[in-house]
Protein backbone atom coordinates (compact mmCIF):
# COMPACT_ATOMS: atom_id res chain seq x y z
CA UNK A 1 0.00 0.00 0.00
CA UNK A 2 1.96 3.22 -1.05
CA UNK A 3 1.55 5.92 1.28
CA UNK A 4 0.83 9.54 0.14
CA UNK A 5 3.19 11.26 2.53
CA UNK A 6 6.20 9.09 1.10
CA UNK A 7 5.52 9.52 -2.51
CA UNK A 8 7.68 12.03 -4.37
CA UNK A 9 8.52 12.34 -7.32
CA UNK A 10 11.97 11.86 -7.94
CA UNK A 11 13.84 10.51 -9.99
CA UNK A 12 16.13 8.06 -8.20
CA UNK A 13 16.15 4.25 -8.28
CA UNK A 14 18.56 3.01 -5.55
CA UNK A 15 21.96 1.13 -6.30
CA UNK A 16 21.98 2.62 -9.60
CA UNK A 17 24.99 1.22 -11.40
CA UNK A 18 26.96 4.95 -13.63
CA UNK A 19 26.12 3.64 -16.93
CA UNK A 20 24.15 1.06 -19.38
CA UNK A 21 26.28 -1.78 -19.22
CA UNK A 22 25.51 -3.02 -23.47
CA UNK A 23 26.93 -6.39 -23.76
CA UNK A 24 28.97 -7.22 -26.67
CA UNK A 25 27.49 -10.44 -28.08
CA UNK A 26 24.33 -10.27 -29.61
CA UNK A 27 21.67 -12.03 -27.90
CA UNK A 28 18.66 -11.65 -30.32
CA UNK A 29 16.52 -14.95 -31.36
CA UNK A 30 16.94 -14.59 -34.95
CA UNK A 31 14.84 -17.07 -36.59
CA UNK A 32 12.46 -18.03 -33.78
CA UNK A 33 8.93 -18.03 -35.87
CA UNK A 34 6.89 -17.25 -32.25
CA UNK A 35 6.07 -13.44 -31.36
CA UNK A 36 7.12 -13.67 -27.94
CA UNK A 37 10.38 -12.38 -27.88
CA UNK A 38 12.76 -13.91 -25.05
CA UNK A 39 14.45 -11.75 -22.86
CA UNK A 40 17.67 -13.15 -23.03
CA UNK A 41 18.98 -12.45 -19.53
CA UNK A 42 23.04 -10.93 -19.62
CA UNK A 43 24.48 -11.51 -16.27
CA UNK A 44 26.37 -8.47 -16.71
CA UNK A 45 23.79 -6.16 -18.23
CA UNK A 46 22.05 -3.60 -16.51
CA UNK A 47 18.12 -3.23 -16.84
CA UNK A 48 17.15 -0.06 -18.54
CA UNK A 49 15.08 1.05 -15.11
CA UNK A 50 17.95 0.77 -13.29
CA UNK A 51 20.40 2.98 -15.05
CA UNK A 52 20.55 7.11 -15.11
CA UNK A 53 19.40 7.95 -18.60
CA UNK A 54 19.70 11.54 -19.79
CA UNK A 55 18.75 12.70 -23.49
CA UNK A 56 21.41 12.87 -25.94
CA UNK A 57 23.47 16.25 -25.57
CA UNK A 58 24.05 17.71 -29.03
CA UNK A 59 22.48 14.30 -31.02
CA UNK A 60 22.73 14.63 -34.42
CA UNK A 61 19.81 13.97 -37.19
CA UNK A 62 18.70 10.52 -38.19
CA UNK A 63 21.61 8.85 -39.98
CA UNK A 64 24.39 10.82 -38.41
CA UNK A 65 25.51 8.27 -36.15
CA UNK A 66 25.92 5.49 -38.52
CA UNK A 67 28.54 3.50 -35.97
CA UNK A 68 25.76 3.27 -33.73
CA UNK A 69 22.98 1.28 -35.70
CA UNK A 70 22.31 -2.18 -34.51
CA UNK A 71 23.92 -4.34 -36.38
CA UNK A 72 21.63 -6.66 -38.50
CA UNK A 73 19.30 -3.96 -38.89
CA UNK A 74 18.43 -2.49 -42.36
CA UNK A 75 17.76 1.02 -41.71
CA UNK A 76 15.64 1.58 -45.00
CA UNK A 77 13.15 -1.24 -43.13
CA UNK A 78 12.43 0.64 -40.27
CA UNK A 79 9.01 0.83 -38.81
CA UNK A 80 8.51 4.64 -39.28
CA UNK A 81 6.01 4.12 -36.06
CA UNK A 82 6.16 2.12 -32.81
CA UNK A 83 3.75 1.92 -30.78
CA UNK A 84 4.44 0.27 -26.84
CA UNK A 85 2.11 -0.61 -24.15
CA UNK A 86 4.65 -0.11 -20.94
CA UNK A 87 3.53 -3.31 -19.01
CA UNK A 88 5.46 -4.47 -16.23
CA UNK A 89 6.57 -1.74 -13.40
CA UNK A 90 4.39 -3.04 -11.07
CA UNK A 91 5.38 -6.75 -11.16
CA UNK A 92 8.87 -5.35 -11.48
CA UNK A 93 9.36 -3.70 -8.64
CA UNK A 94 7.77 -6.75 -6.74
CA UNK A 95 10.20 -8.82 -7.64
CA UNK A 96 12.82 -6.71 -6.57
CA UNK A 97 11.22 -6.16 -3.20
CA UNK A 98 10.56 -2.37 -3.97
CA UNK A 99 7.14 -0.33 -4.00
CA UNK A 100 4.93 -0.30 -7.25
CA UNK A 101 6.33 3.95 -7.40
CA UNK A 102 10.20 2.63 -7.89
CA UNK A 103 8.68 0.25 -10.83
CA UNK A 104 6.94 3.41 -12.11
CA UNK A 105 10.09 5.35 -11.63
CA UNK A 106 12.22 2.99 -13.56
CA UNK A 107 9.33 2.30 -16.00
CA UNK A 108 10.32 6.15 -16.93
CA UNK A 109 13.94 5.41 -17.51
CA UNK A 110 12.86 2.57 -19.91
CA UNK A 111 10.89 5.47 -21.57
CA UNK A 112 13.58 8.12 -22.00
CA UNK A 113 15.77 4.86 -23.63
CA UNK A 114 13.43 4.31 -26.09
CA UNK A 115 13.08 7.59 -27.01
CA UNK A 116 16.58 8.42 -27.05
CA UNK A 117 17.12 5.19 -29.61
CA UNK A 118 14.00 6.15 -31.54
CA UNK A 119 16.06 9.47 -32.38
CA UNK A 120 19.45 7.92 -33.20
CA UNK A 121 17.50 5.07 -35.64
CA UNK A 122 15.09 7.24 -37.16
CA UNK A 123 11.35 6.20 -36.11
CA UNK A 124 9.44 8.90 -37.00
CA UNK A 125 6.91 7.95 -34.07
CA UNK A 126 6.69 6.63 -31.03
CA UNK A 127 3.05 6.53 -29.21
CA UNK A 128 3.05 5.15 -26.13
CA UNK A 129 -0.14 3.78 -23.62
CA UNK A 130 1.27 5.40 -20.07
CA UNK A 131 -1.99 5.82 -18.70
CA UNK A 132 -5.56 4.15 -19.79
CA UNK A 133 -8.91 5.02 -18.93
CA UNK A 134 -8.96 1.27 -16.89
CA UNK A 135 -6.22 2.35 -15.25
CA UNK A 136 -8.25 4.96 -12.98
CA UNK A 137 -9.59 2.47 -10.63
CA UNK A 138 -6.14 1.69 -9.62
CA UNK A 139 -5.17 2.69 -5.83
CA UNK A 140 -5.17 6.30 -5.17
CA UNK A 141 -2.02 6.69 -4.18
CA UNK A 142 -0.73 4.70 -7.26
CA UNK A 143 -2.85 7.09 -9.57
CA UNK A 144 -1.80 10.37 -7.66
CA UNK A 145 1.85 9.20 -7.64
CA UNK A 146 1.37 8.89 -11.28
CA UNK A 147 -0.19 12.13 -12.35
CA UNK A 148 2.58 13.82 -10.46
CA UNK A 149 5.14 11.94 -12.48
CA UNK A 150 3.92 12.71 -15.27
CA UNK A 151 3.29 16.47 -14.57
CA UNK A 152 6.96 16.28 -13.17
CA UNK A 153 8.63 14.53 -16.07
CA UNK A 154 7.28 17.24 -18.68
CA UNK A 155 8.59 19.75 -16.37
CA UNK A 156 11.33 18.76 -16.30
CA UNK A 157 12.22 17.08 -19.47
CA UNK A 158 10.64 19.97 -21.54
CA UNK A 159 13.84 21.08 -22.15
CA UNK A 160 15.75 18.21 -23.47
CA UNK A 161 12.76 17.21 -25.47
CA UNK A 162 12.64 20.41 -27.28
CA UNK A 163 16.52 20.43 -27.79
CA UNK A 164 16.20 17.11 -29.20
CA UNK A 165 13.69 18.44 -31.83
CA UNK A 166 10.95 16.29 -30.54
CA UNK A 167 7.23 17.06 -30.81
CA UNK A 168 5.09 15.77 -27.99
CA UNK A 169 1.32 15.04 -28.28
CA UNK A 170 -1.26 13.85 -25.55
CA UNK A 171 -4.10 11.62 -26.76
CA UNK A 172 -6.84 10.43 -24.58
CA UNK A 173 -9.88 12.38 -21.78
CA UNK A 174 -7.95 14.92 -20.79
CA UNK A 175 -10.76 16.48 -19.08
CA UNK A 176 -10.12 13.59 -16.26
CA UNK A 177 -6.56 14.68 -15.45
CA UNK A 178 -5.41 17.33 -12.76
CA UNK A 179 -6.32 20.35 -13.66
CA UNK A 180 -2.37 21.51 -13.43
CA UNK A 181 -1.13 18.53 -15.68
CA UNK A 182 -3.67 19.38 -18.22
CA UNK A 183 -2.09 22.78 -18.71
CA UNK A 184 0.71 21.49 -18.48
CA UNK A 185 0.31 19.23 -20.84
CA UNK A 186 -1.28 22.20 -23.44
CA UNK A 187 2.10 23.96 -23.42
CA UNK A 188 4.19 20.89 -23.76
CA UNK A 189 1.82 20.38 -27.20
CA UNK A 190 2.50 24.29 -27.94
CA UNK A 191 5.54 24.44 -27.50
CA UNK A 192 6.86 21.71 -28.99
CA UNK A 193 4.39 21.50 -32.12
CA UNK A 194 6.85 23.02 -34.61
CA UNK A 195 9.77 20.15 -33.93
CA UNK A 196 10.19 17.55 -36.19
CA UNK A 197 12.45 15.13 -35.53
CA UNK A 198 10.52 12.53 -33.59
CA UNK A 199 6.29 12.70 -33.30
CA UNK A 200 6.13 11.48 -29.22
CA UNK A 201 2.51 10.74 -28.81
CA UNK A 202 1.94 9.86 -24.95
CA UNK A 203 -1.46 8.26 -24.50
CA UNK A 204 -3.34 9.52 -21.37
CA UNK A 205 -6.38 8.70 -20.15
CA UNK A 206 -7.27 6.67 -22.93
CA UNK A 207 -9.24 4.19 -24.39
CA UNK A 208 -9.25 3.17 -27.89
CA UNK A 209 -12.87 2.88 -27.92
CA UNK A 210 -13.50 5.86 -26.35
CA UNK A 211 -11.62 7.81 -29.40
CA UNK A 212 -13.90 5.70 -31.66
CA UNK A 213 -16.85 6.91 -29.92
CA UNK A 214 -16.04 10.20 -29.74
CA UNK A 215 -14.72 9.95 -33.75
CA UNK A 216 -18.26 9.09 -34.15
CA UNK A 217 -19.85 11.51 -31.87
CA UNK A 218 -18.22 14.47 -33.87
CA UNK A 219 -19.35 12.81 -37.23
CA UNK A 220 -22.48 12.70 -35.80
CA UNK A 221 -22.92 15.92 -34.92
CA UNK A 222 -22.03 17.23 -38.58
CA UNK A 223 -24.96 14.65 -39.99
CA UNK A 224 -26.88 16.46 -37.16
CA UNK A 225 -25.93 19.89 -39.04
CA UNK A 226 -26.88 18.76 -42.62
CA UNK A 227 -22.77 18.66 -43.25
CA UNK A 228 -23.03 15.11 -43.94
CA UNK A 229 -25.26 12.24 -45.22
CA UNK A 230 -25.51 9.23 -42.81
CA UNK A 231 -25.21 7.36 -46.30
CA UNK A 232 -21.63 9.27 -46.83
CA UNK A 233 -19.60 7.91 -44.09
CA UNK A 234 -16.61 6.30 -44.79
CA UNK A 235 -14.19 4.35 -42.78
CA UNK A 236 -12.13 7.47 -44.41
CA UNK A 237 -14.17 9.81 -42.43
CA UNK A 238 -13.96 7.82 -39.36
CA UNK A 239 -10.29 7.81 -39.40
CA UNK A 240 -10.04 11.41 -39.56
CA UNK A 241 -12.14 11.94 -36.32
CA UNK A 242 -9.66 9.79 -34.26
CA UNK A 243 -7.18 11.59 -32.03
CA UNK A 244 -3.92 9.81 -33.22
CA UNK A 245 -5.03 10.72 -37.15
CA UNK A 246 -4.66 14.91 -36.21
CA UNK A 247 -2.17 14.51 -33.85
CA UNK A 248 1.23 12.82 -36.37
CA UNK A 249 2.33 12.28 -39.67
CA UNK A 250 1.99 8.50 -39.75
CA UNK A 251 -1.31 7.25 -37.42
CA UNK A 252 -1.19 3.98 -38.33
CA UNK A 253 1.81 2.21 -36.32
CA UNK A 254 3.52 -0.57 -38.14
CA UNK A 255 4.71 -2.38 -34.98
CA UNK A 256 3.48 -2.36 -31.22
CA UNK A 257 5.41 -3.67 -28.42
CA UNK A 258 3.88 -4.94 -25.87
CA UNK A 259 6.33 -5.90 -22.56
CA UNK A 260 5.74 -8.12 -19.46
CA UNK A 261 4.27 -11.10 -21.79
CA UNK A 262 1.01 -10.18 -21.55
CA UNK A 263 -0.93 -10.60 -24.86
CA UNK A 264 -3.80 -8.51 -25.71
CA UNK A 265 -3.96 -5.21 -26.48
CA UNK A 266 -5.81 -3.61 -23.47
CA UNK A 267 -8.06 -1.22 -25.60
CA UNK A 268 -5.36 0.81 -26.81
CA UNK A 269 -5.23 2.19 -30.33
CA UNK A 270 -7.40 -0.89 -31.61
CA UNK A 271 -8.66 0.97 -34.90
CA UNK A 272 -5.29 1.89 -35.78
CA UNK A 273 -3.74 -0.98 -35.33
CA UNK A 274 -5.79 -2.82 -38.25
CA UNK A 275 -2.79 -3.88 -39.72
CA UNK A 276 0.42 -3.77 -37.24
CA UNK A 277 2.84 -6.16 -36.77
CA UNK A 278 2.73 -7.34 -32.89
CA UNK A 279 4.82 -8.06 -30.84
CA UNK A 280 5.10 -9.72 -27.24
CA UNK A 281 8.19 -9.77 -25.02
CA UNK A 282 8.59 -11.44 -22.04
CA UNK A 283 10.84 -8.38 -19.92
CA UNK A 284 9.07 -6.36 -17.93
CA UNK A 285 8.71 -2.68 -19.22
CA UNK A 286 11.65 -0.97 -16.94
CA UNK A 287 13.76 -4.41 -18.55
CA UNK A 288 13.10 -3.14 -21.93
CA UNK A 289 16.35 -1.82 -22.85
CA UNK A 290 18.16 -1.53 -26.28
CA UNK A 291 19.04 -5.23 -26.64
CA UNK A 292 14.73 -5.75 -26.70
CA UNK A 293 14.15 -3.43 -28.82
CA UNK A 294 16.72 -4.64 -31.40
CA UNK A 295 15.18 -7.50 -30.98
CA UNK A 296 11.96 -6.21 -31.66
CA UNK A 297 13.05 -4.30 -34.38
CA UNK A 298 14.64 -7.45 -35.92
CA UNK A 299 11.52 -9.74 -35.43
CA UNK A 300 9.49 -6.85 -37.80
CA UNK A 301 11.99 -6.75 -40.33
CA UNK A 302 11.37 -10.42 -40.61
CA UNK A 303 8.10 -10.45 -41.52
CA UNK A 304 6.28 -10.02 -44.60
CA UNK A 305 3.61 -7.23 -44.38
CA UNK A 306 0.52 -8.18 -47.15
CA UNK A 307 -2.38 -6.33 -46.10
CA UNK A 308 -4.90 -8.93 -47.53
CA UNK A 309 -2.75 -9.13 -50.70
CA UNK A 310 -0.84 -12.72 -51.88
CA UNK A 311 2.62 -10.79 -52.05
CA UNK A 312 4.72 -9.31 -49.52
CA UNK A 313 4.38 -4.99 -50.32
CA UNK B 1 -11.92 -52.39 -36.71
CA UNK B 2 -11.87 -48.31 -37.40
CA UNK B 3 -15.19 -48.14 -35.88
CA UNK B 4 -13.38 -49.26 -32.35
CA UNK B 5 -10.40 -47.36 -32.97
CA UNK B 6 -13.23 -44.38 -33.77
CA UNK B 7 -14.83 -44.96 -30.64
CA UNK B 8 -11.47 -44.94 -28.78
CA UNK B 9 -10.42 -41.74 -29.87
CA UNK B 10 -13.75 -40.29 -29.16
CA UNK B 11 -13.98 -42.05 -25.37
CA UNK B 12 -10.46 -39.92 -25.10
CA UNK B 13 -11.43 -36.85 -26.50
CA UNK B 14 -14.33 -36.47 -23.55
CA UNK B 15 -11.55 -37.48 -21.07
CA UNK B 16 -9.44 -34.70 -21.97
CA UNK B 17 -11.91 -32.47 -22.23
CA UNK B 18 -13.40 -33.39 -18.95
CA UNK B 19 -9.95 -32.72 -17.71
CA UNK B 20 -9.73 -29.31 -19.85
CA UNK B 21 -13.14 -28.69 -18.23
CA UNK B 22 -12.22 -28.46 -14.55
CA UNK B 23 -10.68 -24.73 -15.86
CA UNK B 24 -12.77 -22.30 -17.51
CA UNK B 25 -13.50 -22.49 -20.51
CA UNK B 26 -13.46 -19.79 -23.04
CA UNK B 27 -17.44 -18.67 -24.43
CA UNK B 28 -16.25 -17.01 -27.42
CA UNK B 29 -13.07 -18.32 -30.02
CA UNK B 30 -12.16 -16.21 -33.10
CA UNK B 31 -10.19 -17.82 -35.64
CA UNK B 32 -7.97 -16.01 -38.47
CA UNK B 33 -7.71 -19.20 -40.22
CA UNK B 34 -4.02 -18.22 -42.15
CA UNK B 35 -2.02 -20.65 -44.07
CA UNK B 36 -4.35 -22.52 -46.50
CA UNK B 37 -2.16 -21.21 -50.31
CA UNK B 38 1.22 -21.97 -47.98
CA UNK B 39 0.08 -24.95 -47.04
CA UNK B 40 -1.04 -26.40 -50.47
CA UNK B 41 2.18 -25.22 -52.04
CA UNK B 42 4.34 -27.31 -49.04
CA UNK B 43 2.42 -30.39 -49.82
CA UNK B 44 2.07 -29.70 -53.41
CA UNK B 45 -1.82 -29.69 -54.12
CA UNK B 46 -3.76 -27.44 -56.26
CA UNK B 47 -5.72 -25.89 -53.58
CA UNK B 48 -5.23 -25.15 -49.47
CA UNK B 49 -8.61 -24.04 -49.25
CA UNK B 50 -10.54 -26.91 -49.47
CA UNK B 51 -8.21 -28.68 -46.81
CA UNK B 52 -8.67 -25.91 -44.54
CA UNK B 53 -12.52 -26.23 -45.03
CA UNK B 54 -12.13 -30.06 -43.71
CA UNK B 55 -9.43 -28.60 -40.89
CA UNK B 56 -12.69 -26.03 -39.91
CA UNK B 57 -15.10 -28.52 -39.46
CA UNK B 58 -12.94 -30.54 -37.07
CA UNK B 59 -12.43 -27.52 -35.09
CA UNK B 60 -15.80 -26.39 -34.64
CA UNK B 61 -16.52 -29.93 -33.49
CA UNK B 62 -13.92 -29.67 -31.30
CA UNK B 63 -15.04 -26.39 -29.71
CA UNK B 64 -18.39 -27.36 -29.70
CA UNK B 65 -18.06 -30.37 -27.68
CA UNK B 66 -15.29 -28.47 -25.17
CA UNK B 67 -18.64 -26.45 -24.59
CA UNK B 68 -17.65 -23.52 -26.45
CA UNK B 69 -20.90 -21.18 -27.54
CA UNK B 70 -19.71 -18.80 -29.87
CA UNK B 71 -17.17 -19.50 -32.70
CA UNK B 72 -16.09 -16.43 -35.04
CA UNK B 73 -13.86 -16.86 -38.42
CA UNK B 74 -12.10 -14.91 -40.96
CA UNK B 75 -13.27 -16.24 -44.05
CA UNK B 76 -12.75 -13.61 -46.72
CA UNK B 77 -11.42 -9.75 -45.83
CA UNK B 78 -12.81 -7.11 -48.03
CA UNK B 79 -8.94 -6.56 -48.88
CA UNK B 80 -9.00 -9.99 -50.12
CA UNK B 81 -10.88 -8.80 -53.36
CA UNK B 82 -7.89 -7.21 -54.68
CA UNK B 83 -6.47 -10.75 -55.19
CA UNK B 84 -5.95 -12.25 -58.88
CA UNK B 85 -9.79 -12.04 -59.81
CA UNK B 86 -9.48 -16.05 -60.75
CA UNK B 87 -8.58 -16.68 -57.16
CA UNK B 88 -11.29 -14.34 -55.85
CA UNK B 89 -13.97 -16.22 -58.28
CA UNK B 90 -13.00 -20.16 -57.18
CA UNK B 91 -13.08 -18.95 -53.70
CA UNK B 92 -16.27 -17.64 -53.79
CA UNK B 93 -17.30 -20.55 -55.50
CA UNK B 94 -15.78 -22.95 -52.78
CA UNK B 95 -17.91 -20.86 -50.42
CA UNK B 96 -21.31 -21.18 -51.67
CA UNK B 97 -20.35 -24.82 -52.09
CA UNK B 98 -19.36 -25.28 -48.63
CA UNK B 99 -22.39 -23.28 -47.05
CA UNK B 100 -24.71 -25.43 -49.15
CA UNK B 101 -23.35 -28.16 -47.64
CA UNK B 102 -23.19 -27.06 -44.16
CA UNK B 103 -27.29 -26.72 -45.17
CA UNK B 104 -27.55 -30.73 -45.14
CA UNK B 105 -28.82 -32.83 -43.36
CA UNK B 106 -26.03 -34.73 -41.78
CA UNK B 107 -24.06 -31.81 -41.67
CA UNK B 108 -21.98 -30.42 -38.53
CA UNK B 109 -24.93 -27.37 -38.45
CA UNK B 110 -27.60 -29.75 -37.88
CA UNK B 111 -25.79 -32.03 -35.64
CA UNK B 112 -25.13 -29.48 -33.13
CA UNK B 113 -27.89 -27.16 -34.35
CA UNK B 114 -25.83 -24.66 -34.75
CA UNK B 115 -26.84 -20.70 -35.78
CA UNK B 116 -25.25 -19.09 -38.23
CA UNK B 117 -23.91 -15.57 -38.99
CA UNK B 118 -22.70 -13.79 -41.59
CA UNK B 119 -20.63 -10.62 -40.80
CA UNK B 120 -19.68 -8.45 -43.63
CA UNK B 121 -20.78 -6.02 -46.09
CA UNK B 122 -22.52 -8.92 -47.59
CA UNK B 123 -23.62 -6.54 -50.91
CA UNK B 124 -19.64 -6.92 -52.53
CA UNK B 125 -20.37 -10.75 -52.96
CA UNK B 126 -21.87 -12.33 -55.94
CA UNK B 127 -25.62 -12.98 -56.30
CA UNK B 128 -25.09 -16.78 -55.65
CA UNK B 129 -23.42 -16.60 -52.93
CA UNK B 130 -25.22 -13.91 -51.15
CA UNK B 131 -28.29 -15.93 -51.74
CA UNK B 132 -26.29 -19.31 -50.11
CA UNK B 133 -25.36 -16.74 -47.32
CA UNK B 134 -28.92 -15.30 -46.72
CA UNK B 135 -30.35 -18.97 -46.88
CA UNK B 136 -28.08 -20.08 -44.12
CA UNK B 137 -28.71 -17.04 -41.88
CA UNK B 138 -32.44 -17.52 -42.42
CA UNK B 139 -32.39 -21.48 -42.13
CA UNK B 140 -30.49 -21.54 -39.01
CA UNK B 141 -31.81 -18.66 -37.26
CA UNK B 142 -34.20 -20.47 -35.18
CA UNK B 143 -31.54 -23.21 -33.73
CA UNK B 144 -30.70 -22.53 -30.27
CA UNK B 145 -27.36 -24.57 -30.39
CA UNK B 146 -23.90 -22.97 -30.48
CA UNK B 147 -23.44 -20.13 -32.56
CA UNK B 148 -20.73 -19.80 -35.68
CA UNK B 149 -20.18 -16.17 -37.01
CA UNK B 150 -18.32 -16.20 -40.73
CA UNK B 151 -16.88 -12.80 -41.98
CA UNK B 152 -16.86 -12.42 -45.06
CA UNK B 153 -16.69 -9.64 -47.10
CA UNK B 154 -15.35 -8.30 -43.82
CA UNK B 155 -13.37 -5.81 -42.24
CA UNK B 156 -13.90 -4.10 -38.75
CA UNK B 157 -13.08 -0.76 -39.60
CA UNK B 158 -15.41 -1.13 -42.62
CA UNK B 159 -18.01 -2.78 -39.41
CA UNK B 160 -17.44 0.43 -37.46
CA UNK B 161 -17.95 2.85 -40.14
CA UNK B 162 -21.57 0.57 -40.71
CA UNK B 163 -22.16 0.95 -37.04
CA UNK B 164 -21.63 4.74 -36.98
CA UNK B 165 -23.92 5.17 -40.34
CA UNK B 166 -26.64 3.05 -38.87
CA UNK B 167 -26.28 4.82 -35.68
CA UNK B 168 -26.81 8.52 -37.12
CA UNK B 169 -29.77 6.90 -38.97
CA UNK B 170 -31.64 5.86 -36.19
CA UNK B 171 -30.83 9.06 -34.03
CA UNK B 172 -31.94 11.23 -37.38
CA UNK B 173 -35.12 9.45 -37.73
CA UNK B 174 -35.80 9.77 -33.81
CA UNK B 175 -35.61 13.41 -34.40
CA UNK B 176 -37.75 13.47 -37.38
CA UNK B 177 -40.34 11.22 -35.86
CA UNK B 178 -40.06 13.65 -32.81
CA UNK B 179 -40.54 17.02 -34.70
CA UNK B 180 -43.64 15.28 -36.53
CA UNK B 181 -45.29 14.16 -33.26
CA UNK B 182 -45.05 18.08 -32.35
CA UNK B 183 -42.12 18.05 -29.82
CA UNK B 184 -40.51 21.39 -29.78
CA UNK B 185 -37.00 22.32 -30.91
CA UNK B 186 -35.83 22.22 -27.45
CA UNK B 187 -37.15 18.99 -26.63
CA UNK B 188 -35.98 17.65 -29.39
CA UNK B 189 -32.47 18.73 -29.24
CA UNK B 190 -32.15 17.81 -25.69
CA UNK B 191 -33.17 14.69 -26.23
CA UNK B 192 -30.50 13.92 -29.00
CA UNK B 193 -27.82 15.63 -27.41
CA UNK B 194 -25.59 12.86 -27.40
CA UNK B 195 -26.16 11.77 -30.79
CA UNK B 196 -24.25 8.31 -30.14
CA UNK B 197 -23.17 6.69 -27.40
CA UNK B 198 -20.96 3.83 -27.15
CA UNK B 199 -24.30 1.41 -26.54
CA UNK B 200 -25.86 2.77 -29.61
CA UNK B 201 -22.31 1.92 -31.68
CA UNK B 202 -22.23 -1.60 -29.94
CA UNK B 203 -25.87 -2.28 -30.87
CA UNK B 204 -25.04 -2.00 -34.69
CA UNK B 205 -21.90 -3.93 -34.80
CA UNK B 206 -22.75 -6.94 -36.63
CA UNK B 207 -21.48 -8.98 -33.24
CA UNK B 208 -24.05 -7.39 -31.42
CA UNK B 209 -25.59 -10.24 -29.88
CA UNK B 210 -22.27 -12.04 -29.12
CA UNK B 211 -19.42 -11.85 -26.53
CA UNK B 212 -16.64 -10.51 -26.97
CA UNK B 213 -13.86 -13.07 -28.02
CA UNK B 214 -12.15 -14.47 -24.82
CA UNK B 215 -9.48 -15.53 -27.31
CA UNK B 216 -8.40 -14.78 -31.09
CA UNK B 217 -6.14 -17.18 -33.12
CA UNK B 218 -4.18 -16.59 -36.07
CA UNK B 219 -2.55 -19.92 -37.29
CA UNK B 220 0.93 -19.92 -39.43
CA UNK B 221 3.30 -17.71 -36.87
CA UNK B 222 1.64 -14.65 -38.26
CA UNK B 223 1.40 -11.72 -36.03
CA UNK B 224 -1.19 -9.02 -36.96
CA UNK B 225 -5.11 -8.76 -36.96
CA UNK B 226 -5.80 -8.19 -40.67
CA UNK B 227 -8.48 -5.50 -39.87
CA UNK B 228 -10.47 -8.77 -37.67
CA UNK B 229 -12.58 -7.30 -34.63
CA UNK B 230 -10.62 -4.64 -33.46
CA UNK B 231 -13.01 -3.08 -31.20
CA UNK B 232 -14.12 -6.54 -29.79
CA UNK B 233 -10.29 -7.62 -29.59
CA UNK B 234 -9.99 -5.41 -27.03
CA UNK B 235 -9.23 -7.59 -24.14
CA UNK B 236 -8.82 -11.18 -25.86
CA UNK B 237 -6.43 -13.29 -25.46
CA UNK B 238 -3.77 -13.01 -28.74
CA UNK B 239 -2.46 -16.54 -29.77
CA UNK B 240 -0.37 -17.30 -32.52
CA UNK B 241 0.12 -20.78 -33.18
CA UNK B 242 3.05 -21.78 -35.54
CA UNK B 243 0.92 -24.66 -36.98
CA UNK B 244 -0.60 -23.62 -40.97
CA UNK B 245 -4.78 -23.57 -40.71
CA UNK B 246 -5.35 -26.72 -42.30
CA UNK B 247 -2.39 -28.41 -39.71
CA UNK B 248 -4.38 -27.21 -36.66
CA UNK B 249 -5.99 -29.63 -35.23
CA UNK B 250 -7.34 -31.18 -31.80
CA UNK B 251 -3.82 -31.27 -29.57
CA UNK B 252 -3.47 -26.85 -30.99
CA UNK B 253 -6.91 -26.26 -29.46
CA UNK B 254 -6.09 -27.96 -26.19
CA UNK B 255 -3.11 -26.35 -25.87
CA UNK B 256 -4.53 -22.90 -27.16
CA UNK B 257 -7.41 -23.11 -24.48
CA UNK B 258 -4.28 -24.37 -21.71
CA UNK B 259 -2.47 -21.07 -21.90
CA UNK B 260 -5.95 -18.85 -21.57
CA UNK B 261 -6.56 -20.80 -18.82
CA UNK B 262 -2.99 -19.72 -17.67
CA UNK B 263 -4.38 -16.10 -18.27
CA UNK B 264 -7.70 -16.73 -16.69
CA UNK B 265 -6.97 -15.07 -13.30
CA UNK B 266 -4.88 -11.87 -14.09
CA UNK B 267 -8.14 -11.86 -17.15
CA UNK B 268 -10.44 -12.02 -14.52
CA UNK B 269 -8.62 -9.46 -12.12
CA UNK B 270 -8.21 -6.89 -14.73
CA UNK B 271 -12.10 -7.23 -15.65
CA UNK B 272 -13.20 -7.10 -12.13
CA UNK B 273 -11.19 -3.61 -11.91
CA UNK B 274 -12.97 -2.16 -14.85
CA UNK B 275 -16.72 -3.21 -13.37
Amino acid sequence: MLATSKLRCQLFVPNLPKSIKRPATNHCAAGSPSFIGKSKACSARVSAGEAPITFPRGGGKDGDDEGDFPFGLRREALPKHVAVIMDGNGRWAASRGLPTASGHVAGYKALKLMVELSCRWGIRVLTVFAFSSENWLRPKPEVDFLMTLFENVLKEDLRDLLREDIRICIIGDSSKLPKTLQKMSTEVEEISHRNSRLDLVVALSYSGRTDIVQACQKIAQKVKNGILHPEDITETCVAQELETSSAVGYPYPDLLIRTSGELRLSNFLLWELAYTELYFSQSHWPDFGEDEYVEALRAFQKRQRRFGLRTAL
Amino acid sequence: MSTIFGNLCCMFRRCLFSVLSIGPIPDHIAFIMDGNRRYAKRTQISTGHRVGFSALISVLRYCYEIGVKYVTIYAFSIDNFKRKPEEVQSTMDLMKEKIDELLEEHSIVNKYGIRMNFWGNLNLLNDAVRLSVEKAMRNTSNNTGPVLSVCVAYTSTNEIAHAIEKSCCQKTEMMKRMHANGFENGVVEKNTQTMVTVVDLEMHLFSNDCPDPDIIIRTSGETRLSNFLLWQSSFSHLQNPTPLWPEFSLRHLVWAILSYQRAYPYLQNRSKKML
